[in-house]
Parts: structure tokens; C-alpha cells; sequence
């Protein structure tokens, strides 16, 4: 059986799907279940973001849609992948190949060290627009510079030889989002894009993201641990713990009515810049160990609400309202619940 | 209608003043020969009070580290003073010196290089005993590590597991009962749990709470998270570029920021509630902070600041009141703004 998340906000074909994906991790102390059915889709112009703790799976997820797992360790045990309808599992390298930059794109974390540090960060974007279009050299660096003024730095002209420890870590950012929108892709996956830099750094880089996908309309995979970013950019949420989706909706209904426990759990437990500091309510215990998962749901062990069924079952991932999914037992308990919190008058 | 310092009373435990730290910049490999300076700390102030949390937070590379180090005297300050309970804690040496720094501790922000990998947990929560040997406790020192494990909630059984058979929360449990062993009454936590998740971040902060409330211990809390920092702390500072832009209680500084340059940090936090969106007033920074080491003339903010006039280019503003505002600002000015917090 397979759920994917419905689509609210745009009702085109969805450009990538995402059908009971499975990735395991072969090491010598087991078998380590990184994604255990992971379902989701994508359209143009959107934005998903995957959200999860340290463990959870996410950058596992985008490393596998991009093609860019470590193999082995990594082994992917099922599912497929669908970019437009053809599954990229089954498509041999080289088509592969053409398709990562052109149509499926990657920023990383830490951009100091996804730039090569011996190149300048003008030839490196040209390096895109050389290999995958053929241009030659002069062309190249002209679109690179072009590039460079597109994601806001400064006397881009001068700047394109400079090397990547030239640049502040912001401007750093800009460079891999400019590399890794110069063909115009489709999707854009944003692992971590704004985790090493300063709020205000952030702030600018997030809201270049959005401009950038508002002109081109490109779907984007944003994949964070921070409930603040998510809340102001996306448009639909998939909360992942132990390598599944727990809890899947719009951003409205996530923060508003969610349906499962952890993700209540996540939200209580942030301290929030907008009010006072009460004792904060801490979800107890820590992750289980992808080699060796709890028979049940993965999270009935910190779960406050599991009972002897949460133990031995493992719950699907269920439509519990128009669009919104949850994987727990009592969904519809904690649904009514953080409905009862929403009506109560502050 | 400006709200109530609750440490009003309080004894002062710290008192720093003008603290000035710069680190020369040399060049030449024999004769080597200062060309400049990065002024990491530049003329901070500020008391902290017994059972209190001052927060100070900043970006990176606003000095915040550097003063965590100069309240430690591992990095010996070029000008200002630091009086902790009435003692100059710069002039102290020798015996009275280690007398005092058993009350000082620090609590780092990285749990996975701040504990010795080949050490068992009970010698690294012992080891401050063979540091400050006068301190050792009565009851035995293994007796005393199986105590302070069960304060900060691990199991006293696994005083003899190493580090790695820690998870990151657990690890910094375990740097916190290191900080606790000798009794101190002031900890600096230095980004103490911005290597953490959320939900395990959660659990070291309220530790930090009940731990101050049962020892009676100051805080000062370092971190670049304003969330955080609101949080746990009683009062705030604000630092940019080595100095303290503003500095008051956590209530004033959040609901009305005063100095411009927290008002675009406070506006620039993303609140994890998708009904704001487009509520609040997002001002957006121009450009990077300058480098520390050639700071701007006058107010160090200016050239990133929608205020700036020529008076901001000549002068630098103290960190002064200003009428109608309850905190000190450094800003010629300073005006609160409530736009910029969600509310």
C-alpha cells in the first residue's frame, strides 16, 4: 500500500514521486535501516520540506534521489523514484548522469567543503554550463558571471576568479545555489542550506531560495531540523523519524492541529523568541538505533501516549483529514487534541 | 510599565568592566612586526548577579568565544578589570588564584572534542579533585562522581563507560557534572547545546534550570540562538564586532529592541508558526559584518545600518540609557521598535 502526501497547492502532474523507498546500511555491526518506506511527491513551483532529528534519514533521502549514495555501504532494498513519470532506479548511469544538474539539482550543508578549494568558484559554475551544454570557455565564464549577479554577489566581475576561502560563508552559499541552479533545474534539493550560517545570513539566503523558485518554478526539496525555517518557507511538511515519515500535511495543519505525537513533541519542546520561558516540555530518551528498531513504532519507547498495541504493531501512515497523514495508532486522539489546544482562547 | 528586575537585590558575583582583548596581526617570518589588530573583545561591561543568566548572544566572530575565555583568564585581557565577589580576579596568583577558579567553570559547546576520548567518565568528572586536591570531598571522590552523574541524570553504573558510549545529549550531561564537581558559583556555558537536537536540546535546558535553582549558580550563556538565549536568560547582552550593542533585561530587549542591529537579529529569527508569515516587519541585512580587524569608524553597525548619518561615521555611541527606553543601547539613535517581534 502505498500513500503519498495529496497535493493542495498546485494540481499539475507531480514532478517527482517518491514510492516506498528502502535504503539500508550493510556494516559490520548489522544491518542499519536508514529508510524503511518513505512515500512522498513533489510538484513544480512547491516546496516540501523533509524535517527531521540527526538519524532521522533525511540527508540519506537526498543523497539516494540525487544518485550520489555512498554504494555500499549504502544498498537502496526497494522502492522507486519516479522524476516525470520514469523511475530513476531503473535508469542506467549515464542518462543518470544527464539528468543530475540539468533537471535534479543540490545544495549541501557546509559549502566550504562541497567548493573545490584549489579552483576559482568562476570556474567551477562555468564547469557546468562546459560539461553539460558544451560551451566553450569564454562563453562559459560569461554565464558564470551572470550567475553570480543572479544570487547577489557583489562585483560578481571581479570576483570570479577569487577562490572559495576568499568569500564570507554566506557568499559561499550563494556560489553553490548559483552552481546549482545555473541550468535551471526542476528540482532543487536543499540539504541543510542555511545550518552553518549567522540568522541574518539566513535570512538573506532563505529569501534569495524563495525569489529564485518563484521565477522558475522549480519544486524544491527543503531538508532541515529547524521548526523556524520550515514554518516560513514551506508548503508542506514530512516529518521523518527512524528513517519514515511519521506525520505528512500543509505547514498550516502541521503546526496547527498535528496528528502524532512527535511531532507535538517536537513543538513543545523549541523555546520560542516570541514568548516567555516556561519549563520546556522535553521529550525523554533518545532515537533508537537504526540496526536495531522496536518492533512496533519506532518512537513508542519516548511516546507518552504508547500503549501494548504501539509495542507490537507498527503503524501505516493513514489519511486521518483531507491531506494530512499521520503514522500513529491514536492519531486521531492527538488530532483532537491539539484541535482542543487550537479553539481555547490564549 | 518597564518590567521588574527580579536580582535587583541580588549580590553582584561578577563585575566586569572596560574588558579589552586584541589579538595583533603580525606579518614577516623573522622580524616579524604588527600590522594590525583584531579587536576581538573592545570595551565590554557588564555585572552578574548571584542565581542569575546573562545571555549574550551574536553572530560569528563578534567575540563572544573570546569573552568566555578572558572570564576564564585563559586569555589574558589587555585592558579592563574583572572583580568576582569584590576580588580582582586579574591580580590574584598563585594559591588564591586556584582558589578562585575553582568557582569559575566553563561548559563548552562541543561534547564530542571536549571530553578526553581515552578517559573512563568517572576520571573526567574526577579529574578538577586532582586539580584542585584542598577541594576533594569528604565522602570519596568515586562516591562524590556517582552523585554528580545522578544530578545531571545518568546512571551512576556507567562511571566507568567512555565517551563514545555516550550520545551527544548524554556527553554534555557529562561536561556539565565536570563543571559542577568543584561547586562553583559561576558557569559560563559557552553554545552548550548548539550542537544538540531539538528534543535533546530541550532536556539540557531544563537541566541547566533545575540545576540553578537547587545550587544557587549565575549563568552567562553564550549562544548565536535567540530562542535559546530568551529562554534561559534573566538579562541579555547583544554583541557586535567586540562590543555590546545593548544590554538589558530579556523582557525589554525582546518586546522592544532598541539598537537597530537587534532589531534585524530579532527579525531575522524565523518563528516556527506558519500563521505569521508576512506578519511581522523582516528587515533584511544588507552584506556580511565587516572584518573585526578593520572595524568601521565611528559606530561599528553603520554600514550595514538603515540609520546611519555622517554623526555615526564621526562617533562612536556609548552604551548608554536613552529616555523611554529601559536598557542600555549604544546607538546615537536608539528607538524601540515592536514591529519586528511577533506578538
Amino acid at each position: 500500500m502505498t500513500a503519498d502526501i495529496p497535493n493542495d497547492v498546485v494540481d499539475d502532474a507531480p514532478l517527482l514521486e517518491v514510492r516506498d523507498l528502502q535504503v539500508e546500511f550493510r556494516t559490520k555491526a548489522g544491518v542499519a535501516q536508514a529508510i524503511n518506506g518513505l512515500n512522498f511527491t513533489l510538484h513544480s513551483g512547491e516546496t516540501l520540506a523533509i524535517l527531521g532529528e540527526s538519524g532521522s534519514g533525511k540527508s540519506v533521502t537526498a543523497q539516494t534521489i540525487m544518485g550520489i549514495l555512498d554504494m555500499p555501504p549504502g544498498h537502496i532494498a526497494g522502492g522507486e523514484i519516479r522524476y516525470r513519470g520514469e523511475d530513476l532506479l531503473q535508469m542506467p548511469e549515464e542518462q543518470r548522469r544527464k539528468l543530475r544538474g540539468m533537471d535534479i539539482s543540490m545544495i549541501f550543508q557546509d559549502a566550504l567543503s562541497s567548493l573545490n578549494p584549489v579552483l576559482p568558484v568562476g570556474w567551477q559554475i562555468a564547469e557546468m554550463f562546459r560539461v553539460h551544454l558544451g560551451f566553450n570557455r569564454k562563453d562559459a565564464r560569461a554565464r558564470a558571471v551572470e550567475m553570480m549577479q543572479k544570487v547577489g554577489i557583489p562585483a560578481a566581475e571581479k570576483r570570479v576568479w577569487d577562490f572559495p576561502h576568499q568569500f564570507s560563508g554566506g557568499m559561499r552559499q550563494r556560489i553553490m545555489i548559483a552552481m546549482a541552479i545555473s541550468l535551471d533545474p526542476d528540482v532543487l534539493i536543499a540539504d541543510e542550506p542555511t545550518t552553518a550560517l549567522d540568522v541574518t545570513v539566513q535570512a538573506q539566503v532563505m529569501s534569495l531560495l524563495q525569489e529564485l523558485q518563484m521565477e522558475s518554478r522549480m519544486g524544491l526539496i527543503l531538508i532541515t531540523h529547524d521548526l523556524g525555517v520550515v514554518a516560513d518557507v514551506a508548503d508542506k511538511i514530512a516529518v521523518m523519524y527512524s528513517g519514515r515519515v511519521m506525520e505528512s500535511a500543509d505547514v498550516y495543519t502541521i503546526y496547527a492541529r498535528t496528528a502524532h505525537p512527535y511531532t507535538k513533541g517536537l513543538l513543545d519542546s523549541i523555546p520560542r523568541i516570541d514568548a516567555e520561558g516556561e519549563k520546556l516540555k522535553a521529550i525523554p530518551g533518545l532515537p533508537p538505533s537504526l540496526t536495531a528498531l522496536p518492533p512496533g513504532c519506532p518512537f513508542s519507547p519516548r511516546c507518552e501516549f504508547a500503549t501494548e498495541l504501539c509495542r507490537e504493531e507498527r503503524p501505516e501512515l493513514r489519511e486521518i483529514a483531507p491531506g494530512h497523514r499521520s503514522a500513529c495508532h491514536h492519531a486521531e486522539k492527538i488530532h483532537a487534541m491539539s484541535e482542543e489546544a487550537q479553539n481555547e482562547p490564549a | 510599565m518597564s518590567p521588574r528586575d527580579p536580582f535587583e537585590n541580588a549580590e553582584t558575583v561578577l563585575e566586569v568592566e572596560n574588558l579589552v582583548k586584541h589579538f595583533p596581526i603580525t606579518q614577516g617570518i623573522v622580524f616579524q612586526r604588527q600590522i594590525g589588530a583584531v579587536k576581538a573583545v573592545d570595551d565590554v561591561s557588564f555585572q552578574l548577579r548571584r542565581g542569575e543568566t546573562l545571555g549574550i548572544v551574536g553572530e560569528s566572530g563578534c567575540g563572544k568565544s573570546t569573552l568566555a575565555k578572558l572570564l576564564m583568564r585563559l586569555e589574558q585581557p589587555d585592558a579592563g578589570s574583572i572583580f568576582f565577589r569584590g576580588e580582582d580576579f586579574l591580580a590574584v596568583r598563585g594559591e588564591q588564584l586556584r582558589r578562585l577558579r575553582r568557582k569559575i567553570q566553563i561548559i563548552f559547546q562541543d561534547p564530542y572534542t571536549s571530553l578526553n576520548p581515552r578517559m573512563s567518565v568517572g576520571d573526567i568528572i574526577a579529574e578538577p579533585f586532582k586539580v584542585h586536591p584542598e577541594a576533594k570531598p569528604a565522602q570519596g571522590i568515586r562516591n562524590r562522581v556517582k552523585e554528580l552523574l545522578e544530578v545531571v541524570g545518568l546512571n551512576p553504573d556507567h562511571i566507568n563507560r567512555y565517551p563514545h558510549q555516550f550520545s551527544g545529549g548524554q556527553r554534555q550531561r557529562i561536561g556539565i557534572a565536570r563543571g559542577l564537581a568543584l561547586n562553583p558559583d559561576v558557569i559560563i556555558l559557552d553554545e552548550p547545546v548548539s550542537a544538540l537536537d531539538v528534543s535533546v536540546q530541550a532536556q539540557v535546558m531544563n537541566l541547566l534550570d533545575d540545576l540553578q535553582k537547587e545550587f544557587g549558580l549565575s549563568y552567562i550563556f553564550i549562544a548565536h540562538d535567540l530562542s535559546v538565549v530568551r529562554h534561559i536568560s534573566d538579562r541579555v547582552g547583544v554583541m557586535y564586532l567586540g562590543r555590546l550593542a545593548e544590554l538589558g533585561l530579556d523582557e525589554e530587549i525582546y518586546s522592544g529592541p532598541a539598537h537597530p542591529y537587534t532589531q534585524a537579529l530579532l527579525s531575522a529569527v524565523p518563528v516556527p508558526d506558519p500563521t505569521l508569515r508576512g506578519q511581522r516587519e523582516q528587515i533584511v541585512l544588507k552584506g556580511d559584518p565587516p572584518n573585526p580587524a578593520d572595524p568601521p569608524s565611528g559606530c561599528r553597525f553603520r554600514t550595514r545600518c538603515w540609520k546611519a548619518t555622517e554623526l555615526c561615521e564621526a562617533e562612536e555611541p556609548e552604551l548608554t540609557f536613552h529616555p523611554g527606553i529601559g536598557q542600555l543601547a549604544a546607538c546615537h539613535y536608539a528607538d524601540t521598535n515592536e514591529d519586528v517581534v511577533a506578538s
